[in-house]
């Protein structure tokens, strides 16, 4: 089974999620509302770690488990693609209160509704497909 | 210990445990993004046949599904095993705000008034999951990337199309807030 550490990694990914109360649409409002800190600090605190992992990563040339090395893809460069995808991400995020993730641990809190978001979602991405060249990036 | 696990972990603690995340999958010789798992499903639904962005082999990406399957699971174990019932503590000013909106102080996670089965088969809750997620979904693609991928991975790379993404995220999240929300509701 190769494929359990996936599954166990992601059980933590779920877990982490619903005990800091991130998939929350109340905390996602708080926080566009600047009213508590506790989600600027939990991306705060995993970015700064984030950052000096990576970092050590690529100045140790630190491999992974099989023993390749650790390649980061950069992005690539743009403004409009991001500024504008960001902005219509951001818009559903603030509405349905949830990022990607969260709407599949919400599932597993028994709270059905967000299989209509979840659908919603995969539409979305269906649609970007459909009218991608029509888009500036 | 479990009764420590039980209540809401502070910030610090589940920043760190994000970051764990992050590591482990680049050691597992992958990279943390969340939402790839939308283009994937599409994918695995057949899509290619209609636009080239679903027209890959998206059985290499099989991991991010189980991925994703675990983080149900977690969802789950965290709501029977791991909870001790109280609904989420969010701060007086926010429950005066969502009030002023009709939006009832937390009795859960989510708020009745959108989630709850009544909602979801009125047409402005119906609307609301569908739309919210119709954005999600299409703003993700077309940004490359969510919060995991973008707020955490890109960040973490320290990658400006990233910190581009992540203050759009947060223009689109402003707007929905103090514009759409009061219009909505």
């Amino acid at each position: 089974m190769k494929g359990i550490k996936f599954i166990l990694t992601g059980i933590l990914f779920g877990i982490v999620m619903s005990k800091s109360e991130a998939i929350s649409w109340f905390r996602i409002q708080e926080m566009f509302r600047f009213q508590s800190f506790h989600m600027y600090g939990i991306i705060g605190t995993a970015v700064v770690l984030g950052v000096i992992i990576t970092y050590l990563i690529k100045k140790y040339k630190l491999r992974d488990y099989q023993g390749n090395p650790i390649v980061f893809a950069p992005k690539e460069k743009s403004v409009s693609r991001y500024l504008f995808g960001g902005i219509i991400f951001g818009l559903g995020w603030a509405l349905a209160g949830a990022c990607p993730g969260p709407l599949f641990v919400n599932l597993g809190h028994g709270y059905w509704a967000f299989l209509l978001v979840i659908f919603g979602a995969v539409a979305g991405t269906f649609t970007y497909g459909l009218i991608k060249e029509k888009l500036p990036h | 210990m479990l009764e420590f696990l039980s209540q809401p972990w502070p910030w610090y603690v589940s920043g760190i445990v994000i970051a764990l995340v992050m590591v482990l999958l680049l050691f597992f010789g992958k990279s943390f993004g969340f939402s790839s798992n939308l283009r994937v499903i599409c994918a695995a639904c057949g899509a290619g046949k209609y636009a080239s962005l679903f027209d890959f082999d998206w059985r290499a990406q099989t991991w991010n599904l189980l991925f994703l399957v675990g983080a149900i699971i977690g969802g789950f174990i965290s709501s029977e095993f791991l909870s001790d019932g109280e609904a989420v503590r969010i701060s007086q000013a926010t429950i005066q705000d969502l009030r002023q909106l009709g939006i009832a102080a937390p009795k859960g996670l989510q708020p009745e008034e959108i989630f709850t089965l009544e909602s979801v088969l009125s047409v402005r809750g119906f609307l609301i999951l569908l739309l919210g997620g119709f954005m999600i979904g299409f703003g993700s693609r077309y940004a490359g990337g969510c919060t995991s991928g973008h707020a955490i991975s890109g960040l973490s790379n320290l990658q400006l199309p990233s910190l581009i993404a992540v203050v759009g995220f947060f223009i689109g999240g402003l707007i929905t807030t103090w514009l759409l929300l009061p219009l909505i509701f």
